[in-house]
């Protein structure tokens, strides 16, 4: 019966799954912690940690589709994250306005250039992906650990400090209420013009129901997300009474949500995305159709070298310091994302919010360990069982489909 | 080579302007000559077969023509223009859309997907603009194929003769006026040959002109005017169906030379 409703909501079998598998780990792990992990203060610092890995997992999504492998952007989150700290710390003044926003300018070109080699490395020179991007993991780490020889690089701008999600790091209540009507209307809109395409071209829409449904169930959680995140208690900003004022939704999220709904945009319906999704599908195909296959594949990497860099700025304003060991083992963690999420080695499938799911898994399982003390090296256990599970589950319904 | 140096190919009816005229085309692979100076001309609303065993160059022949390769040598007229295609968009352009024998389809994508891969049809906003394509696909495929309505199935999904018949729409949705089709009948069984044969006569009667490149001695026979056989590279000769047996054509295949009367000529 209950496949039946699924089928009749034409929900994605895959994302429909994840989410009900997020939601039992979530109430066993509130269960487990008396009620620490569905906390709002937890999830607030749960929505900042999955940020890192959702936005390399984003581009992570393409390159896998397109059958190529970047194992870099954990050391390229390093070094660009110390390239930006540095420009802050030595080449500008301290609490200089100009010094951050050059910072952040300079992260994002380090990476789009670095990409930009490794890439035509691969696409160019025809070096595999997997040897050009295992160089450039052992070489950016180098590059990371050179930039300051060693020294952790403090303070960072307190402003660029909010980009991070820690102090100020919200847009607090009001803008995060504003921007869940937004949301919420757009998911309206988007149904009803869904529908009304539909009836154009002489297809019959599904049920109103159906359509009604889902979109109530999106506005349902859009709602959750935005109350949970107006509860989180914000200590360093306190109303009259002395009481804290809501935190509201992170800016890191925001710049994930923008990351992951451009990225989605772009797989489904312009040119560039179904280019990748086709050559994955048949290299050769996208060949003889005349798609411009060499700069497909050097793109792929230019993508993954800005989405490093953007979570570099992410990780180094979090932790307000730049420091050459961020991002350790983070390519393992955004690959997993992706599988995780439906991205397959073949090449061809994947999607966008599957690795934004995969990497919320990731980091709920993570999230909840630590809050049971469980050790790191069991983390890292389980997180690996928790892959094979997936990618089993995902061969065993391929077979029945 | 020096059998080459003989006349334009016999069947050339002087009175009409050729669709395509291929000249002394040469492509090397390092040290292997994959074509060797090969003649070929193409009239409007006749099938030319090309014939050759596997490796004779057919192939990489028909792949100079649909742009995939640039050859090292020689010249291509289309329609009496001299051109020179660089890739397989500049060979679309001028109006020549290859069928190739793997078919070319994404097989993660749908048919209007693979319909219109490299050729995308867009909105006003430069987005893929789906539900127009599907339409175009759903039109062009019923003329093929009118019991194939599952095409927003990933290809993965289809039988051959589906399969097929997304990759003949691809060609035919863009006006083709010569069609190169490569082994189109190598995987499918009677039923979706015919259809194939059937699609080839009434291209023929609407004036397309189609080079086919097949083993199948019978569906040459069937649908060609003329062929052309290939053997290491090089042209052994030009036939027209009518004149010649399947026997004679296959010793020319295996044997690398003409039938006996046609070489005393």
């Amino acid at each position: 019966m209950l496949s039946g409703l699924l089928a009749h909501l034409r929900l994605d079998p895959r994302l429909s799954s994840m989410v009900a598998a997020l939601i039992v780990i979530a109430i066993v792990l509130n269960v487990m912690t008396g009620g620490l992990f569905l906390s709002a203060e937890n999830l607030y610092n749960l929505s900042i940690q999955t940020c890192v890995i959702a936005v390399m997992a984003c581009g992570m999504v393409y390159v896998i589709v397109a059958r190529q492998i970047d194992l870099s952007v954990g050391s390229l989150l390093a070094f660009s994250g110390m390239a930006a700290a540095w420009v802050q710390t030595r080449a500008f003044p301290p609490d200089s306005t100009t010094g951050w926003v050059t910072s952040i300018v300079v992260a994002l070109a380090l990476g789009a250039a670095v990409g930009a080699m490794q890439g035509a490395l691969v696409a160019r020179m025809r070096i595999p992906a997997f040897i050009v991007t295992l160089a450039g993991y052992l070489m950016f780490r180098g590059a990371a650990f050179l930039v300051s020889d060693g020294q952790t690089l403090a303070p960072l701008h307190p402003t660029y400090q909010a980009l991070g999600g820690g102090v100020n790091g919200a847009i607090g209540v009001t803008a995060s209420i504003v921007l869940g009507l937004l949301a919420a209307a757009w998911v309206v809109w988007h149904a009803w013009t869904g529908r009304r395409d539909q009836r154009r071209y002489g297809i019959e829409p599904a049920p109103i129901w159906v359509d009604a449904l889902k979109a109530a169930l999106l506005c349902a959680a859009i709602a959750g997300f935005v109350w949970t995140m107006c509860l989180a208690p914000d200590f360093t900003n306190v109303d009259e009474a002395g009481m804290p004022r809501g935190r509201g939704i992170g800016v890191p999220v925001l710049i994930l949500l923008v990351i992951a709904g451009f990225m989605t945009f772009v797989a489904q319906r312009t040119r560039y995305g179904r280019y990748v999704f086709a050559y994955g599908g048949n290299p050769e195909a996208a060949l003889l159709s005349g798609l411009p296959t060499t700069w497909l594949v050097w793109s792929l990497f230019i993508l993954t070298g800005v989405l490093a860099a953007i979570a570099s700025v992410i990780t180094t304003a979090r932790l307000g310091s730049g420091a050459n060991s961020i991002g350790q083992l983070a390519e393992l963690y955004v690959i997993s994302a992706a599988v995780i999420g439906g991205t397959s080695f073949a090449g061809g499938t994947g999607s966008v919010p599957g690795a934004v799911l995969g990497a919320l898994l990731i980091q709920t399982l993570d999230n909840g360990m630590v809050l049971l003390d469980v050790s790191s090296p069991m983390r890292q256990i389980f997180i690996g069982i928790v892959l094979i599970v997936s990618v089993w589950f995902d061969v065993v319904y391929q077979k029945r489909a | 080579m020096m059998q080459m140096e003989q006349a334009p190919a016999p069947a050339a009816p002087a009175d009409r302007e050729a669709f395509v005229q291929m000249r002394q085309i040469v492509k090397r692979f390092g040290g292997l000559v994959a074509v060797n100076h090969v003649d070929l001309d193409l009239y409007a609303g006749e099938c030319v077969g090309v014939l050759g065993h596997n490796g004779a160059g057919k192939t990489v022949l028909i792949k100079v023509l649909s742009g995939v390769y640039v050859p090292d040598e020689g010249s291509i007229q289309v329609h009496g223009k001299p051109v020179s295609f660089r890739t397989p968009h500049d060979a679309q352009a001028a109006g020549i859309e290859t069928i190739h024998q793997t078919l070319a389809l994404a097989d993660n994508l749908d048919g209007p997907g693979n319909l219109f891969l490299g050729r995308e049809l867009l909105t006003p906003w430069r987005t893929l603009d789906s539900r127009r394509m599907e339409y175009e696909a759903r039109n062009v495929i019923k003329r093929l194929n009118p019991n194939f309505r599952n095409i927003l199935d990933p290809v993965l999904r289809m039988s051959g003769g589906q399969r097929q018949s997304v990759a003949i729409a691809r060609a035919l949705y863009f006006n083709a006026r010569i069609l190169i089709m490569d082994e189109p009948c190598a995987a499918l069984g009677p039923a979706e040959t015919r259809m194939v044969l059937e699609t080839i006569k009434r291209l023929k009667a609407e004036g397309i002109g189609i080079f086919l490149i097949s083993h199948e001695m019978h569906d040459v026979f069937e649908v060609c005017d003329r062929a052309t056989v290939m053997k290491n590279g090089s042209v052994v000769g030009m036939v027209q169906m009518k004149d010649v047996t399947q026997d004679e054509v296959l010793q020319m295949i295996i044997q690398g030379k003409r039938p006996v009367p046609a070489q005393a000529a």
